[in-house]
C-alpha cells in the first residue's frame, strides 16, 4: 500500500522544487543556459522566419539540444500520466474551489478544465480565449520579456539578475490582472 | 551522442513537474489567488538552492564540460521589456495555467488539445519578432 502511494501520489515542493535546481546545475555544467521559451523561437528560425526579422535570422541547430530536451519533457509528461498517476482530483485548496465554482470553471479529475482544454472547448468563447489568446499572449510576452519562467525566475533570479526581477514582477501583474480583473469577464 | 542526455534531462524534467502538478492548470490559479503554499514553494526552494549553489561555483571557480568557467550570461539590461513583456506573459500564464515548459508536457500527457496552445505560442513569438522594432524595450 505504501509503495503504491510513493508511486501514484503528487510530489511536495519541497522534491519537486530541488530537482528543478538540479535541472539548471546540469544544463549550466554542459555548457547551456535553462530556458524554454527559447525552443518558440527556435522553432521560428527552422522553419524559415529568418526571412521575416532578425530575431528568428541565426545559427538555430547550435540550439538542438533544447528541442531534445522538451522532446525528453513530451515523453515524461507521457510516462507520467501512464504509469505513475491516479488521475484523480488534485488536492486544491477549498477557497480556490469555491471561486473557481463561482466563475464556472469545471473541477474535474485530472489537471486541467476539460470545458476549456479540449476539441469542444476550443469552439466556445472562453476555450477559445484559455487556449488560443492565451497562448498567444505566452509567445509574445516571453519572447518580449526575455524568457520565461525558467530562464528568468529560476536562472536568472537564482544568478542575481535585476532584470529578471523585473519580469517575474511583470508575470505577477499580468498574473494579477488577468486572474481578478479579467476572469470574472471572460468566463 | 552529446545530445542524448539533454534528452534524459527533459525526461526528468517532465515527470517532476507532472508529478507536482506544476503543470496544472488549477495549481497556477490557486498560486495567482494566494490561496496555497505549493507553488511558492517550489519556485522559491528552486530559487534559494539556485542561488546557494551558484555561490558556491562562483567562488570556486568551477569549469564546466566545455573547459569554460561555470556561469550563465548576464541579461541585457532595460526595464520595459522586462515588465510589459512579462506583464503579457503573465496574462498568458493565468488564461492557459502554463508557462512554456508544462504546454510541451501537458501534450505529452495525454492533454492533446495544448498543441493548439504551442502553436498559438509559436505565433505569438513569431509576431513580436515582426513588430518587435516598434515596441519599448
Amino acid at each position: 500500500m505504501l509503495l503504491f502511494n510513493l508511486i501514484y501520489d503528487p510530489w511536495p515542493w519541497y522534491v519537486a522544487g530541488p530537482l528543478i535546481t538540479l535541472t539548471m546545475l546540469l544544463i549550466g555544467y554542459w555548457g547551456k543556459s535553462f530556458g524554454i521559451s527559447s525552443t518558440m523561437r527556435t522553432m521560428c528560425a527552422a522553419i524559415g522566419g529568418g526571412k521575416f526579422s532578425d530575431l528568428f535570422d541565426f545559427e538555430w541547430k547550435r540550439d538542438i539540444w533544447n528541442l531534445v530536451f522538451i522532446l525528453g519533457a513530451i515523453v515524461g509528461g507521457f510516462l507520467t500520466s501512464t504509469f505513475l498517476a491516479n488521475h484523480d482530483l488534485i488536492g486544491l485548496s477549498q477557497k480556490t474551489i469555491h471561486d473557481l465554482k463561482l466563475l464556472n470553471i469545471e473541477i474535474n479529475p485530472g489537471l486541467v478544465p476539460n470545458n476549456l482544454f479540449s476539441w469542444e472547448g476550443l469552439f466556445t468563447l472562453k476555450g477559445f480565449f484559455s487556449m488560443v489568446i492565451g497562448g498567444f499572449l505566452v509567445g509574445f510576452g516571453t519572447r518580449y520579456a526575455g524568457g520565461c519562467t525558467s530562464g528568468h525566475a529560476i536562472t536568472g533570479l537564482s544568478n542575481f539578475q535585476l532584470p529578471s526581477l523585473y519580469a517575474v514582477i511583470g508575470f505577477f501583474i499580468g498574473g494579477l490582472i488577468m486572474t481578478h480583473l479579467l476572469f470574472p469577464f471572460i468566463f | 551522442m552529446k545530445l542524448i542526455k539533454f534528452f534524459f534531462l527533459g525526461l526528468l524534467f517532465g515527470v517532476v513537474l507532472s508529478k507536482a502538478e506544476i503543470i496544472s492548470w488549477y495549481r497556477i490559479q490557486e498560486m495567482f489567488r494566494f490561496h496555497a503554499f505549493h507553488m511558492y514553494g517550489v519556485i522559491g526552494s528552486a530559487v534559494i538552492l539556485g542561488i546557494i549553489s551558484l555561490q558556491i561555483i562562483k567562488r570556486n571557480r568551477i569549469i564546466n564540460v566545455e573547459g569554460n568557467l561555470f556561469g550563465f550570461p548576464d541579461k541585457e539590461s532595460g526595464f520595459y521589456r522586462y515588465i510589459i513583456g512579462g506583464s503579457i506573459f503573465g496574462m498568458g500564464w493565468a488564461l492557459t495555467g502554463s508557462c512554456p515548459g508544462p504546454m510541451y508536457i501537458l501534450f505529452g500527457y495525454g492533454y492533446f488539445s495544448f498543441g493548439v496552445v504551442i502553436l498559438s505560442a509559436l505565433l505569438g513569438t513569431f509576431t513580436y519578432g515582426l513588430i518587435k522594432k516598434h515596441l519599448p524595450h
